[in-house]
């Protein structure tokens, strides 16, 4: 395609917005709309899927260490935890360590148990690589020798996984289902707006337009449209995480939980809006106008 | 160069428009075609740029061989034969210098050689003074004019016009008639339906009298014959 008309289609489509008016305001409201739904739901969902990711790699495994265990039983059983299939990691708690956090946590009462009174086990803290590996690898360590008792939240644990499970499955389903509203939406907004040019379309097929020639400019004009639309709903979301994120994790800070910061998060919703936008709006227009271009 | 051989058409509804036609139009002839109403003259004339395509028979048009056409080429057909619509069918959202632009545009021409040549036709047919008025802020003669400007703005090899003159006052008609002329003179075959038998029958060309779907009569600087 030669340069001039490349150049010629661009202004073409933005003549055509600007001529069209009200319709082409009614198009990118719908498409800002949308795209503001979308957005927020994507922002809000993968944060609460993060929160619970945060949870779930806050549950570890705890081995309690027969007190008749020798130092070279205690390496020994260190060793077979580490062989354990999705043990990451295997960090060593002494009985003394333990009740200094007991301690911290509950106070200095139980201080009279400082010495030979600690009533407290040695205790291996077993990372497990996945979540869901946990409750396993919590069986298999019970059967191994010198090893008083194993601990990691079971039921309660299993059931946050499994309700954690749940969210995140919905929270995918809402996202995909928002997303096709979506697609169909704007696709849908774009066809009325180019129903309304059928005769015109009509008319540049009979003076001898090529099927391109048309295509062009509802292209380029849909995909402005979409850009268009998507921006003020990038801005909103932009605004409202950045100033909000501070806020929350301020009121975060000293747990083991976080939100997704904004690099790269925020950017990637971004994108994903503009590219919605831009992408649904152009292609969009230039399928609507298929069926009118047999002329 | 143009060539109707054994030419049907029977529209979906049944009508046959259409029945055996055979004619040949050579490049530069300027060609009345006339007939009583519901004769088959705009059928007739559909089947030159391929806005109807026959039932039955050939079609040549210059290169063009409109019954095997494939759609990707129809827009080069239309490029070769500029038309004017009875109903004008101008673009209602361009202005005038637009709508003679787009055809223009459609091809490719440079923006001064569309600039210089929009402005110059649309002086031809008399409306230099209205390039920036809607298609909806002009009289039906007016944008007569215009669909004319747009259909010679290429300069195509073939014009075709359904009653050119039909909206027009008796003075503005033979203004059309005699860019129409001159258009003929620089060796544009034109092929033109009308009822006015004033001009068929002052401004002598070759008649073609359509009845019932055929040519009833083909006569070289033949009459009108027909009653008002
Ligand atoms: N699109 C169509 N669908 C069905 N029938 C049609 C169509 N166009 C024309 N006809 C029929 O075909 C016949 C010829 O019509 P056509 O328009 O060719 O006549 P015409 O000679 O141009 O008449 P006029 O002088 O009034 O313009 C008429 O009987 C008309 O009803
Ligand atoms: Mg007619």
């Amino acid at each position: 395609m030669k340069a001039r008309t490349i150049w010629r289609h661009i202004k073409e489509s933005f003549k055509s917005i600007k001529r069209n008016g009200w319709m082409s305001l009614a198009a990118v409201s719908a498409v800002a709309v949308t795209l503001l739904l979308v957005g927020s739901f994507i922002a809000i969902l993968l944060n609460v899927n993060k929160l619970a990711s945060d949870v779930e790699e806050d549950v570890s495994v705890r081995v309690y260490i027969d007190l008749a265990a020798e130092e070279e039983d205690q390496e020994a059983l260190q060793e077979n935890l580490e062989e354990i299939e999705d043990v990451e990691l295997v960090v060593y708690s002494s009985r003394d360590e333990e009740l200094s956090q007991v301690i911290g946590s509950y106070g200095d009462e139980f201080g009279l148990f400082d010495g030979d009174d600690n009533p407290l086990h040695d205790v291996f803290i077993l990372n497990t690589s996945a979540p869901e590996a946990t409750a396993e690898v919590a069986d298999q360590a019970e059967d191994l020798n010198y090893v008083a008792d194993v601990n990691y939240g079971g039921a309660t644990a299993d059931r946050l996984f499994e309700v954690m499970e749940t969210v995140r499955n919905v929270g995918a389903v809402i996202i995909v289902a928002l997303i096709f509203t979506a697609v169909f939406l704007i696709a849908n907004t774009i066809r009325i707006t180019i129903f309304s040019r059928k005769t015109e379309i009509e008319i540049m097929k009979l003076v001898g337009a090529t099927n391109w020639f048309i295509r062009w400019p509802f292209l380029i004009e849909g995909a402005l449209i979409g850009f268009i639309g998507a921006l003020i709903p990038v801005s909103i979301i932009s605004y409202i995480y950045l100033s909000g994120f501070d806020t929350m994790m301020s009121y975060l800070s000293g747990t083991y939980f976080a939100l997704l910061p904004p690099n790269p998060f925020l950017i990637q919703i971004v994108a994903l809006l503009l590219a919605i936008g831009i992408g649904i709006g152009g292609f969009g227009s230039a399928l609507s106008i298929r069926k009118f271009l047999k002329v | 160069m143009i060539e109707m051989t054994n030419v049907y058409k029977k529209y979906p509804n049944g009508i046959t428009a259409i029945n055996g036609l055979d004619v040949r139009i050579d490049q530069g002839d300027f060609v009345y075609v006339v007939g009583p109403s519901g004769a088959g003259k705009s059928t007739f004339i559909k089947m030159i740029y391929r806005e109807e395509v026959p039932t039955k028979g050939t079609v040549k048009v210059g290169d063009f061989d409109l019954v095997n056409l494939k759609a990707k080429k129809v827009p080069y057909l239309r490029r070769f034969v500029g038309v004017v619509y009875q109903d004008f069918k101008l673009l209602p959202r361009l202005t005038v210098f637009e709508n003679v632009a787009y055809a223009m545009q459609v091809v490719g021409k440079k923006p001064k050689q569309i600039q210089k040549r929009v402005l110059e036709v649309l002086e031809l047919v008399g409306l230099k003074h209205k390039v920036r008025m809607f298609p909806n802020e002009l009289s039906g003669g007016e944008q007569q004019r215009v669909a004319i400007a747009r259909a010679i703005a290429n300069m195509p090899r073939v014009l075709i016009a359904d009653e050119p003159t039909g909206n027009l006052d008796p003075e503005t008609a033979w203004g059309i008639m005699d860019v129409l002329e001159e258009i003929n003179n620089q060796g544009t075959t034109i092929i033109m339906a009308t009822h006015n038998s004033d001009i068929v029958n002052r401004v002598r060309h070759r008649v073609l009298a359509v009845e019932n779907g055929r040519i009833a009569r083909d006569q070289e600087e033949g009459l009108y014959e027909y009653e008002g």
